[in-house]
């Protein structure tokens, strides 16, 4: 099991690496959405510090949906993933080797472009930090998460917007409980409480979202 | 009384024909009295004026597009359980009926909000979270209209409203724990005042009358969702020809 785990994580970090172009997409999304925003509301540095942590969660689930469209849609198209169901692996951890694949290939990245962006925003250093934690425990979520709604809409017309339609309502957790922790610490009433329980939520996604993306799988190659 | 026996498309759509009329009228009924006691028999309310009696259908309306929710998400808990397919075809029916519902606590929520908090909208938690409740309605029926197979229409939906039934009380809560943390609400909806015994009995008869309506609509939908199921069949060949 540990063994099919790691080599559905290896595989598609190798596919990632070969084709870069596709996984940078959604990086350089982000850092547009949130480079837009000064220039849409103005340049007070007053202002975007109080806004910062606010715009850089709302990119980072719109950069994640954006991802998430190909997670599964490539395997499907070449007859892949019906191979992988039909082995005698469980879906479930397939389901977790995506998702983790995913994080490792957006959720990472993101961790590193994030304190660049939080300069942007004038961004103090320990909101930045806070920053940073709240988007490692928070990236996990929408990428466990995102595995339900890329799974239920595979091969489906529209199926990018529909996802979108899908998995963001599902995402206010952890965007409130991750744009909250940056804001706690700006207000100076400290974060530990966003922050456990975003990272209480992490754990529920983490139990229950593999599981559900399994049975949709099943669902939808079936 | 055997409830595998109702299991079957072709006897509930019998049964499920033969309530309709007795469901419409209740709800009829049942609604123009609510709207009597709301209207004529109710007192004005010393502190809101006139304006408060817009909870007679606000409320009820707000209950419904809860608990529909939760009877859809129990239909698609038995359907992935047992493999019925007609608990499927409830929750299909249920859902627009739940998006209507929550659309209509919206809609007169903001207009009850506009004489008595001065704005039509405010971030509260209540607010907040029956919206993405319409999200989450609207998501669901847009899956379903996606999906060309039946049978995977009805799985994949059916997972989308577990996993949003899950996530629905977390929802709930964060944007509760965020409204405190934003901003000191200057609203506290649960500080009504106590309300008078014919408010409460019109709107316990309106909330009935939703109910009654809730019923007989989704039987009238999941009547035609039979049909067009079962529409290879002798039975519903015969039925159609009747109707």
């Amino acid at each position: 099991m540990w063994r099919f785990l790691i080599t559905v994580i290896r595989r598609d970090l190798l596919l990632a690496a070969r084709r870069k172009g596709d996984w940078l997409t959604s990086q350089f999304f982000f850092v547009m959405v949130v480079s837009l925003f000064p220039l849409g509301i103005g340049a007070d540095p007053e202002q975007l510090r109080r806004v910062a942590g606010g715009v850089l969660w709302v990119a980072a689930l719109l950069a994640s949906l954006l991802s998430l469209q190909r997670l599964y849609a490539d395997d499907h198209r070449d007859g892949s993933l019906e191979q992988m169901l039909l082995s005698p692996q469980p879906a479930l951890i397939l389901a977790l080797g995506k998702a983790t694949a995913h994080w490792l290939i957006f959720g990472l990245p993101l961790l590193v472009i994030a304190p660049l962006l939080g300069l942007q925003f004038a961004l103090p250093p320990d909101v930045i930090g806070t920053l940073v934690i709240s988007l490692a425990i928070g990236t996990p979520i929408l990428s466990l998460l995102g595995g339900v709604g890329a799974a239920l809409t595979l091969g489906l017309r529209g199926g990018g917007t529909l996802l979108t339609l899908l998995i963001l309502p599902l995402y206010v957790p952890a965007l409130i409980f991750g744009a909250g922790a940056v804001d706690g610490i700006l207000a100076g009433m400290g974060a530990e409480a966003q922050l456990s329980l975003l990272g209480a939520f992490m754990g529920l996604c983490l139990l229950l979202a593999p599981w559900v993306t399994g049975a949709a799988l099943r669902v939808s190659v079936d | 009384m055997n409830l595998y026996h109702y299991a079957a498309p072709a006897t509930f759509y019998r049964m499920a024909g033969r309530w309709i009329p007795w469901l419409s009228w209740g709800a009829g009924l049942l609604t123009a009295m609510g709207l009597y006691i709301s209207f004529f028999v109710a007192p004005t309310d010393f502190q809101q004026g006139e304006a408060y009696r817009i909870i007679f259908i606000h409320v009820p309306a707000a209950w419904m597009s809860m608990f529909i929710y939760l009877v859809m998400a129990f239909w698609c808990a038995i359907g992935l359980a047992f493999n019925t397919r007609l608990s499927y075809l409830m929750a299909r029916a249920l859902a627009p009926t739940g998006a209507l519902f929550c659309f209509l606590a919206l809609w007169t929520g903001a207009l009850w909000g506009k004489p008595m908090w001065g704005a039509w909208w405010v971030g509260d938690a209540r607010l907040t979270s029956q919206l993405i409740l319409l999200f989450l309605y609207v998501g669901i029926m847009a899956l379903w209209a996606a999906i060309d197979d039946p049978k995977r229409g009805d799985r994949a939906g059916a997972l989308l409203i577990l996993v949003g039934a899950v996530n629905v009380p977390i929802i709930y809560f964060s944007v509760k724990w965020w409204n405190t943390l934003h901003q000191g609400s200057s609203i506290n909806l649960m500080k009504a005042p106590s309300m008078a015994t014919t408010m409460l009995v019109g709107m316990l008869v309106m909330a009935i009358a939703a109910w009654l309506y809730t019923i007989a609509v989704a039987f009238v939908r999941v009547r035609g969702l039979i049909l067009e199921r079962e529409r290879h069949t002798d039975w519903a060949q015969e039925a159609l020809k009747e109707a």
